[in-house]
């Protein structure tokens, strides 16, 4: 009987399969039936009757554990009503105890000494059933609360990609109305008086637009790649702003096939333009640099903006939180992003680790 | 038709601008490309009607006409702003949509036109104003002229307000700003959070208040970090000792 503990802690393992489990079990029940057998050979009963007994008190046993098991697979006792627990295991032990009794009893009728044996023993079958049904009790608790946890958190795993995704898709829609609605508003002047500049404009548009919606999945692009993107909208802004914008890009060569997410740099620039267009009221430059360290790359954009108007409190923004936010689900880090801002002039640096 | 355009976009300028020059009564008086600019061309022009956009550098197109004592005809042009556009409905002044089409433009130049002989249209935009201040939609800064200069006060940067016959005078660590607006006005925009109104006539950044003295009999007075003592009503003093948690 004792052979069968060897079997419950297999089961807690969890790595088995279930077809192991199972070769397990019967083996284990096969080991507790010769062993007890063989304890009663060595009383001194005849081999059949050692084995019967053991084969009758194991098989019973093994129904009992079932029981106990599968009753713990949909009712599980709050925590801490151990003695709920101890209560019904005892129930389970003497009903086990009564009917094995009851079983042996019948079908070996022909000798009094193992009779007497049979009644004098049911104190140590009784406790010993109690250890195992406790046992196998205590591990089906275990088990199946595991097993719920793993449950729960392949939901919750589940739950926060779809949520993640969802969000990603959101912070990548950062292509404005305002944006889109006043550059076909320039146009609109244009055609009228500069139809080749128009179409020029309708061109970069066009191609930004699209550039926008080529980039819906999350695969990296090339640092060069996004910005090439980037002037495209550099260059629509400017035909709006007129002389009031110019932009100043450099970088190194290494740097032009460093990775990062696609759509990251617009909403930077985009804040940059909007606060230094909205804040002062001269000439705006912003420049963006570009440089590789070991395993990042580092991009930096600056725009001049007005302290008095808004105070650099304030300054972090309309569209940067939101590159933040994208930045800690792809990377789980919070401090790739900081803003400063220092002498009428705001620095964004954005931190894009290279795996 | 004196018409005065403010936009920071040349290029929508110039739309308005080639639209309007079918319209022969019209003349184009000034361009400006910011508020700062509008405002020194309606004193200087006194335009009939003027074309505003909203997003502009520096203050917005709502911040600028409340900066006029007698704001002209609005027609407001703006490319994307919903809450704007649900305000403009709501008080019936023109806008238009960027981009907007000629027959649009004339539709609402022409409405401009036969209103003006029944009622006129700056009550609306006043009304408008109103609203939109109301709503509280911008109340990061507060915008106020002194003589000819155009101060932008962040709203962090008050520290209490006092009322000043028909106006209010803003106090920071800059110094002191009027507004012509009301003690009510102020007391809506800046919310509960910060400020607490402890007498009729004055706000109190509740952050600057030091210490409270008993006062004659039934009224107090706040002292505040910079010095100043403010009289605390006695209905203004259960408020005061509730926000601070006395």
């Amino acid at each position: 009987m004792s052979q069968r503990q060897s079997n419950n802690t297999d089961l807690n393992n969890g790595v088995l399969s279930r077809n192991k489990i199972l070769l397990v079990i019967v083996q284990c029940i096969v080991a507790s039936i010769l062993s007890q057998a063989a304890i009663l050979l060595w009383f001194g009963f005849t081999f059949q009757i050692s084995l019967l007994d053991g084969a009758v008190s194991n098989l019973l046993l093994t129904i009992a554990c079932y029981l106990i098991g599968n009753n713990l697979k949909y009712y599980r006792p709050e925590k801490n009503r151990y003695l709920l627990m101890l209560m019904y295991c005892s129930i389970l032990a003497i009903l086990w105890l009564l009917i094995n009794n009851w079983v042996l009893d019948s079908i070996i009728l022909n000798d009094p000494l193992y009779a007497e044996f049979l009644y004098n023993s049911l104190p140590i079958r009784f406790f010993i059933g109690l250890l195992i049904i406790g046992l196998m009790a205590m591990i089906s608790v275990v088990w199946y609360t595991q097993e719920d946890q793993k449950e729960t958190e392949k939901r919750k795993i589940e739950a926060e990609s779809l949520a993640r995704d969802a969000e990603l898709y959101n912070l990548r829609q950062q292509l404005q109305p305002h944006f889109l609605f006043n550059s076909l508003n320039s146009i609109t002047a244009l055609i009228g008086s500069r139809p080749e500049e128009a179409r020029k404009m309708i061109h970069q548009l066009s191609d930004f637009l699209r550039g926008t919606i080529k980039k819906e999945d999350q695969q990296p692009v090339s640092f060069i790649d996004e910005l090439e993107h980037l002037q495209l909208y550099l260059e629509i802004e400017k035909v709006r702003f007129g002389h009031r914008l110019s932009a100043e890009i450099s970088y190194n060569d290494a740097c032009k096939i460093k990775l990062l997410p696609p759509m990251l740099l617009q909403p930077i620039v985009e804040n940059a333009i909007k606060f230094g267009l909205y804040d002062t009221t001269g000439i705006v430059t912003i420049s963006i640099f570009a440089e590789c360290h070991e395993n990042e790359l580092q991009i930096t954009v600056q725009n001049p903006y007005d302290p008095d108007t808004n105070r650099p409190k304030h300054g972090t923004g309309f569209g940067l939180s939101g590159v933040k936010r994208r930045l800690h689900l792809l990377f789980g880090r919070t401090d790739l992003l900081e803003t400063t801002a220092y002498s009428h002039i705001f620095t964004t640096l954005v931190k894009i680790p290279q795996t | 038709m004196r018409v005065v355009l403010i936009d920071d976009e040349p290029l929508a300028r110039s739309v308005v601008n080639e639209y309007l020059r079918s319209w022969t009564d019209f003349e184009i008086v000034k361009e400006c490309n910011d508020g700062f600019e509008g405002v020194k061309a309606i004193a200087q022009h006194e335009p009939d009607l003027i074309f505003l956009d909203i997003q502009m550098p520096k203050i917005n197109g709502f911040e600028m006409l409340e900066l006029i004592e007698q704001p002209p005809s609005v027609i407001f042009t703006t490319a994307f702003d919903e809450y704007a556009i649900k305000a403009f409905e709501e008080h019936a002044v023109d806008y238009l949509l960027k981009p907007f089409t000629k027959e649009r433009f004339d539709k609402a130049v022409q409405k401009w036109m036969d209103q003006r002989v029944v009622t006129l249209p700056k009550q609306n935009t006043k009304q408008l104003l109103d609203h939109i201040q109301n709503s509280s939609l911008r109340n990061e800064r507060v915008v106020v002229k002194t003589g000819t200069k155009i101060k932008i006060i962040p709203v962090n940067d008050i520290l209490f307000l006092a009322a000043d016959d028909d106006y209010v005078k803003i106090h920071t660590s800059e110094g002191s700003f009027l507004k012509n607006k009301t003690m009510a006005y102020f007391e809506k925009l800046l919310g509960e959070d910060d400020f607490v109104r402890v007498h009729r006539s004055y706000i109190v950044r509740i952050n600057e208040i030091t210490r409270i003295d008993p006062y004659e009999k039934e009224s107090h007075l706040a002292i505040l970090k910079s010095g100043e003592k403010i009289p605390v009503s006695k209905t203004g003093y259960p408020k005061l000792r509730q926000v601070l948690g006395l």
